[in-house]
């Protein structure tokens, strides 16, 4: 299916070489989806990119990436319908408000590390909220892959054992954390900078706020699991453990944040 | 004479608490709210609610003399070890009680305010369509997991809030806007996500369909009396 903007192109107080420049980046930005369009999986059936603008006349640095995979491609684990919405909805949702917190903003052009810290450090909850919850949702669907689970890469699984004791001790205790974070949260694996951690953050909360470096998160609000799950949490996440992470993501992820 | 009583610790000491019936079927909500949620957003999260506000007080017997709403007023002066716990779960368990009872199958009861009610609405807000629009502000703008609540305030007017969680106005030294409630909506996802998904706006807007005013009419008349 072709890939149309949500909005309208707006060229407005743009002098004429930018007007082109700026249509042209745009046209060809989406004149490449386009292209792909028969590879569904590549940008997954409905997802509408969105063309928001700042005076400057760019595309927002904060971004909606596609799923690293096809919206089916965890049935039934995850199933297509959760999937859908989660991304094309709620981290879409996320990304779009966040961009028009930040337009016109010195933070216009940060990414989104960036803007989660600095909103966080200025007390600014609202951009705080959506621009973690884009960062967050962002590495979740990394942190996933179809025929998940399995066996941890060794470099990783031996700092689990240093750390927790064994791996079984920490699924335990992971499982636990998104168990009891209660209402809406996260559960995360963190390196601190001398060992692994696990922790639970509520809403959009997120261990870089503490100096610690994710390599591992699992969502548990509702949505992330209701409508494959309903009200059994817990077998969401004992099937994300056994079943769903992307243990090679998360292994590159500690050898990169302990380099 | 003591024959067929049950056996209390203290004659104060409340039973264990325990899951109260709805007084209309999962289905009669319908299409407002589906049967599937009412039935799991009743007998599986309620339920665990109170599950898990027994286990708590187990631990500290003397917190049974408490009333439920008690428990919620007071929960900040509750020992350590429960607290967290008894917000949670003693809040979890008072809302989803009056949630029920704030709901009512089309055409039962009356869905729009009157009498005294109507009147301070009318004062407080302009109108009972301002008033819904702020309500579903305040319900939309809930980040995560909680309630909107109208309740009666301090000073004896009406307000309109929003809580995290399971957290409630009544709670003293929790809630931002310290009020009786009158009326809440639970805009945790589970209460609309089979549903309704992400569209917590369709929710807020078929939700005044079926709100019960008889109950908030009484619960404001009985509030004004105080």
């Amino acid at each position: 299916s072709r890939i149309a903007p949500s909005t309208s192109l707006d060229l407005t107080g743009l002098g004429g070489g930018q007007q082109i420049a700026k249509a042209f980046a745009v046209l060809s930005v989406i004149a490449f989806a386009n292209a792909f369009s028969p590879l569904s999986g590549f940008f997954g059936s409905n997802l509408q990119l969105r063309q928001a603008s700042t005076s400057a006349g760019m595309t927002m640095k904060i971004e909606l990436p596609p799923l690293p995979y096809d919206y089916t491609a965890l049935e039934p684990k995850i199933g297509r319908q959760t999937l859908t919405i989660h991304h094309d909805k709620h981290h879409a949702k996320y990304v779009a408000v966040a961009n028009q917190m930040i337009e016109g903003t010195e933070m216009e052009k940060d990414d989104c590390s960036t803007v989660v810290l600095k909103a966080h450090k200025a007390g600014n909850q609202a951009l705080f909220n959506n621009a973690a919850q884009a960062w967050n949702h962002e590495f979740y669907w990394k942190c996933m892959k179809p025929n998940g689970g399995g066996s941890i890469p060794a470099a990783l699984a031996n700092q689990i054992i240093k750390d927790f004791g064994s791996v079984e001790a920490f699924k335990a205790k992971f499982a636990e954390a998104g168990n009891t974070a209660f209402g809406s949260g996260w559960a995360w694996l963190s390196w601190d900078g001398t060992k692994l951690v696990v922790d639970k953050t509520i809403g959009a909360g997120n261990p870089m706020t503490e100096g610690k470096k994710p390599v591992l998160t699992m969502d548990v609000w509702e949505h992330a699991y209701y409508l494959d799950y309903q009200n059994l949490r817990p077998t969401y996440v004992t099937t994300f453990l056994d079943s769903l992470v992307n243990w090679d993501f998360v292994a590159a992820n500690f050898a990169q944040v302990t380099k | 004479a003591l024959r067929g009583r049950h056996h209390q610790e203290h004659p104060r000491t409340q039973m264990a608490h325990a899951l109260p019936s709805l007084t209309y079927d999962y289905a009669a909500l319908e299409p407002f709210v589906d049967a599937t949620t009412m039935n799991i957003h009743h007998t599986k999260h309620h339920q665990a609610y109170i599950n898990n506000l027994n286990t708590a007080l187990d631990k500290h017997s003397e917190l049974k003399s408490l009333s439920l709403e008690e428990l919620n007023i007071k929960v900040t002066t509750l020992p350590e070890d429960v607290r967290t716990a008894i917000r949670n779960n003693g809040g979890g368990h008072w809302n989803h009680t009056m949630f029920w009872k704030w709901m009512a199958p089309v055409g039962s009861v009356n869905h729009a305010p009157i009498g005294s009610l109507k009147a301070a609405i009318d004062k407080d807000f302009g109108s009972f369509d301002v008033l819904k629009e702020k309500f579903n502000a305040a319900a939309a703008a809930r980040f995560g997991s909680g309630w909107a609540w109208l309740g009666v305030k301090e000073d004896g007017s009406l307000g309109i809030t929003s809580t995290p969680n399971q957290d409630n106005p009544m709670m003293d030294g929790v809630a931002d806007v310290k009020m009786t409630p009158i009326l809440g909506l639970d805009v945790w996802e589970h209460a609309y996500y089979l549903k309704y998904q992400n569209r917590r706006a369709d929710y807020l807007a078929s939700w005044w369909n079926i709100v019960n005013f008889d109950t908030v009419v009484e619960l404001y008349d009985a509030q004004a009396k105080k």
